[in-house]
């Protein structure tokens, strides 16, 4: 996966090739916990949610087992430079998408009371797109981290307002329903807190894209990303 | 592919190819040995003879006399006056000596009757009559009494004692008759005379042919000794001086590598090449006196250089350039590197080396033989530094000359000087091999 | 917090106690340094790596003129030691390796005492009128390569009869009684065992406080423990010079990235 030229002991390229297939096989199951998470909100299929709960247990397996890895490596290989920031974003990185299969577990769990709940008009879809938006953006920043390309990870971390802004017009909406009627307040503060959990899941993608950077250029990024989630009060609304 | 493995069968069987190298392991061993046999024999071979002929040469044959010191016939002026009784000379002492052994004979009761007072006489070294000149002339208060000499008899007497003269020989023997030894058989049955220790082996001069019994190393010691002297002294500076030069201090290019073939070359040239160069240089263009321990010891000095710079070389290359590293690094500069850390560390190897050519030039004779120790040299030099320009002889020369003469008893004395050169030789090894063991402790 | 102790560069602070610039060297035809230009500032160390025949070795043996003993060599160029240029025609090379001292590879005590091993240097350059000026020197020497507390009652005893570590510490030792500004370690550690290294690594950082230490080392790891500042030569040129924190987790040049990471090329 690495564009570089191979170390003199081939042993350890090996080492690092399996370290970052882990990684990328756990980046793999966190976007479909995230996708799965959302489709199964959508479709209020309870089923569905109870197995993306028991699922998680994997990518928690795999973070740890990257962790002891990542370990092993610096102990046994004293990783420099561009090594050494490699094995300092795959730890880092490993950390974000163990939280981000966090998040989908908790947008999975609160499927379940939400299925006995009212149904608020058009949010499970918003919430679906804003899923699949962080999902791609993950698949997008992995791929950066995995051929250190510090363009395209400028280019994911710049859409992560782009998922703020989905949140905070869906919170309008959501504040709106529950004026509307205390009925909706419940599902509606569900269906905050699963926006939340989204919108937190993009923060983390974008954090996996700032790794990348780190690794391919030895910095972090200097400006501070844009972001745009504190929602304006509705002035308008009354 | 099948496994090539040498671990095939049990280990306690042995396989053929391993018996044939063992069998010829054990063969070469024996030849070793065997060349090591043939070495000790042969050296074996060497000291047996030479022990065998040499050691008697360390025992004379002395008569003990009681000598009538007739005041009359020696000091003539009755002062005892040293400096007067040396007119006597060895002649009249001759004549007491003479009269001693006929009283002393009789006294015995040894029938002389074959024989006149003059061959009786003759029983006795000319070196006999001397001796006792000294021994008076040194204490003239003793002349008027009788006083006991051991007085040392002539050289057939002495082989007859050592068995090299036996009645058969002595019949077509002009300088001895059977009757003679006849009677010194007589004497020897009474104790008259016997066998005893000989120092005067090592402190007399060398005497003429015909008087084996007296010849003696002193001279040719002291000659050798005078040479060694200056050996030492010209070529250890000269030569460790040059190696330190061609090694540390010349540049290498290649007027350095001609001169190091050269010295090479040097140390192989034959001996008696030196000789003549000697000859040529030293007696006949400077001028120096022949037979001199000067020359002998300027013509070893030329000898030894070569193997002493080679030995130096050796010994400083052998310092390794770490030490030079450390005291460079130190703000040490070249000189001070060489003498306070090079030179020091060098030393056992320098050592050795100038023993061993001391060694090789105390037993070199050939360009010896060249200036002219061969001859006759019968005084002692002084002491230096005049004794270095005075006639000497050496001792390796001194062996040539005896072997030179007729008289087999000089074949006796010069393998007694054989076994006074190698006592020296082996000191000096011996001294060698002590000095590097004790500096090869130091680090 | 700055846990490296990397002193801020500012350039009032950390005076370059040796300069370099244009240094080239020939050893007959093979040209072994190429327009080498470093400074080595005061009271840091500066760490020299590279691949075999880099010419770090022989960069640093211009430093004290060492190079002199070879006789094929040739040295261009200037290096100003304080502001003089040490190959002018005036420098007597004696005088100059007693302010700038050396340690080598393998330990090379003298064969003498540890005293007079120590006590050499001052001896020679005469810094000591008295005797106990001279015993006073051995022991701050001694105290200084964290020695004396080891050796302090047989200093009679001979040099050689020391531990492989303890006779690199006398080295050390030997190399500062000439109270020299500059100290050069050519792969100190190398004969030594982990905890000879670790000893010596620390007591570098000590000497750190009183005298510049050049120290040329094949182990990446020690360049970057011991260090402030290093430079990575190779095939001649010195391809790239910095902090050693900024040179082993971001080095500029792709050939330190891919000597320091232990990549082909």
């Amino acid at each position: 996966m690495t564009t570089d030229t191979p170390h003199i002991a081939p042993t350890f390229d090996r080492e690092i090739e399996a370290l970052l297939a882990q990684l990328v096989l756990m980046s793999g199951l966190v976007e479909r916990a995230l996708v799965d998470s959302a489709t199964a909100l959508e479709a209020q299929d309870t089923a569905a949610a109870e197995r993306l709960i028991a699922a998680d247990k994997a990518i928690d397996a795999l973070d740890e087992q990257i962790n002891l890895d990542a370990a092993g490596l610096i102990a046994r290989r004293g990783p420099t430079a561009s090594d050494l920031r490699l094995i300092l974003a795959v730890m880092r990185t490993s950390a974000s998408l163990e939280r981000m299969g966090d998040l989908a577990k908790n947008v999975a769990k609160r499927t379940l009371p939400l299925a006995q709940a009212r149904q608020v008009e058009g949010a499970t879809g918003t919430i679906r797109r804003m899923a699949k938006l962080v999902a791609v953006m993950l698949e997008e920043a992995m791929r950066a981290l995995t051929r250190k390309d510090a363009k395209l990870a400028a280019e994911v971390r710049g859409r992560d307002v782009d998922i703020d802004q989905i949140y905070n017009t869906l919170f309008r909406s959501l504040l709106t329903h529950m004026l509307e009627n205390q009925a909706n307040i419940t599902p509606s503060m569900h269906l905050h807190f699963i926006a939340k959990n989204i919108e937190r899941a993009g923060d983390h993608a974008t954090g996996i894209a700032e790794q990348a950077i780190y690794l391919a250029t030895g910095r972090m990024p200097e400006e501070a990303r844009p972001k745009a989630d504190f929602p304006l009060s509705p002035k308008g609304m009354g | 592919m099948t496994e090539i493995s040498a671990g095939a069968g049990s280990l306690f069987e042995v396989d053929a190819r391993t018996r044939r190298r063992n069998a010829a392991e054990t063969r070469f061993r024996l030849y070793g040995m065997a060349a090591v046999a043939t070495g000790i024999l042969a050296l074996v071979f060497l000291l047996v003879s030479i022990l065998g002929n040499g050691l008697s040469s360390f025992r004379q044959t002395g008569i003990e006399l009681q000598v009538a010191l007739d005041a009359a016939a020696l000091d003539k002026t009755g002062n005892r006056n040293a400096q007067e009784m040396k007119k006597v000379t060895t002649v009249g002492y001759g004549k007491i000596i003479g009269a001693a052994l006929v009283d002393g004979l009789a006294k015995a009761g040894i029938d002389t009757s074959d024989l006149t007072d003059k061959q009786v006489a003759a029983l006795l070294s000319d070196e006999a009559p001397r001796r006792l000149r000294d021994m008076v002339l040194a204490d003239p208060s003793l002349v008027g009494r009788t006083v006991p000499f051991t007085a040392l008899a002539s050289g057939r007497v002495d082989g007859f004692l050592k068995g090299r003269v036996t009645m058969e020989s002595a019949k077509l023997d002009s300088n001895i008759s059977p009757e003679q030894l006849a009677v010194v058989q007589a004497m020897k049955d009474h104790g008259m005379l016997a066998l005893s220790f000989n120092p005067s082996f090592f402190t007399n001069a060398d005497a003429s042919e015909l008087r084996p019994e007296a010849a003696g190393l002193g001279v040719a010691m002291l000659g050798s000794l005078y040479m060694m002297m200056i050996v030492l002294v010209l070529s250890l500076p000269i030569g460790v001086a040059a190696s330190i030069y061609l090694e540390e201090l010349a540049p290498q290019n290649r007027w350095t590598d001609i001169i190091e073939v050269n010295i090479s070359n040097l140390a192989a040239v034959p001996a008696i090449v030196y000789g003549i160069l000697a000859l040529a240089l030293f007696i006949n263009f400077i001028g120096l006196p022949q037979s001199a321990p000067i020359v002998g010891g300027l013509v070893l000095t030329l000898m030894t250089l070569p193997t002493i710079i080679i030995a130096t070389r050796a010994a400083l290359k052998a310092v390794p350039p770490s030490i030079r590293d450390a005291a460079l690094g130190v703000g040490a500069s070249r000189m001070q590197t060489i003498f306070h850390h090079v030179l020091p560390l060098a030393m056992p190897g320098i050592l050795t080396g100038t023993i061993l050519g001391l060694a090789r030039a105390l037993g070199e004779s050939a360009p010896l033989l060249l200036i002219g120790m061969v001859a006759f040299v019968k005084d002692y030099p002084a002491a230096p530094p005049q004794g270095f320009m005075q006639p000497a002889s050496a001792l390796p020369v001194q062996v040539y000359q005896w072997t030179q003469r007729a008289d087999p008893a000089f074949v006796e004395r010069a393998s007694g000087a054989i076994i006074v050169l190698l006592v020296f030789l082996i000191a000096m090894n011996a001294t060698a091999i002590l000095l590097r063991r004790r500096f090869e402790r130091r680090w | 917090m700055n846990i490296m102790q990397t002193p801020v560069i500012d350039a009032a602070v950390l005076k370059p106690r040796i300069a370099a610039s244009g240094v080239q060297v020939h050893y007959g035809t093979n040209h072994a340094l190429k327009d080498v230009s470093v400074d080595i500032l005061d009271r840091t160390t500066t760490a020299f790596i590279g691949p075999s025949g880099c010419g770090k070795s022989t960069f640093l043996r211009c430093l004290n003129r060492m190079n002199d003993t070879v006789a094929s060599a040739r040295v261009e160029g200037k290096i100003l030691l304080d502001g003089q240029d040490i190959y002018d025609r005036r420098v007597d090379p004696v005088q100059l390796r007693a302010r700038v001292g050396m340690v080598f590879q393998k330990p090379n005590p003298f064969p003498k005492s540890i005293y007079d091993n120590v006590a050499y240097g001052p001896r020679i350059h005469g810094l000591a009128r008295t005797r106990a000026d001279l015993d006073e020197i051995v022991e701050v020497s001694l105290r200084r390569a964290a020695l004396w507390n080891e050796v302090k009652d047989r200093l009679s005893a001979p040099g050689t009869g020391l531990s492989g570590g303890q006779q690199q510490r006398l080295c050390i030792a030997r190399a500062v009684a000439t109270g020299p500004e500059v100290l050069l370690m050519d792969e100190p550690c190398s004969a030594l065992d982990p905890i000879a290294t670790a000893q010596v690594e620390e007591l570098i950082d000590e000497l750190r406080e009183r005298y510049s230490v050049v120290i040329v080392t094949h182990s990446m790891q020690q360049a970057a423990r011991v260090s402030q500042k290093t430079a990575f030569f190779h095939l001649g040129n010195l391809v790239e010079y910095g902090d050693t924190q900024q040179i082993f987790t971001n080095p500029q040049d792709p050939r330190t990235e891919s000597y320091i990471t232990g990549r082909i090329g």
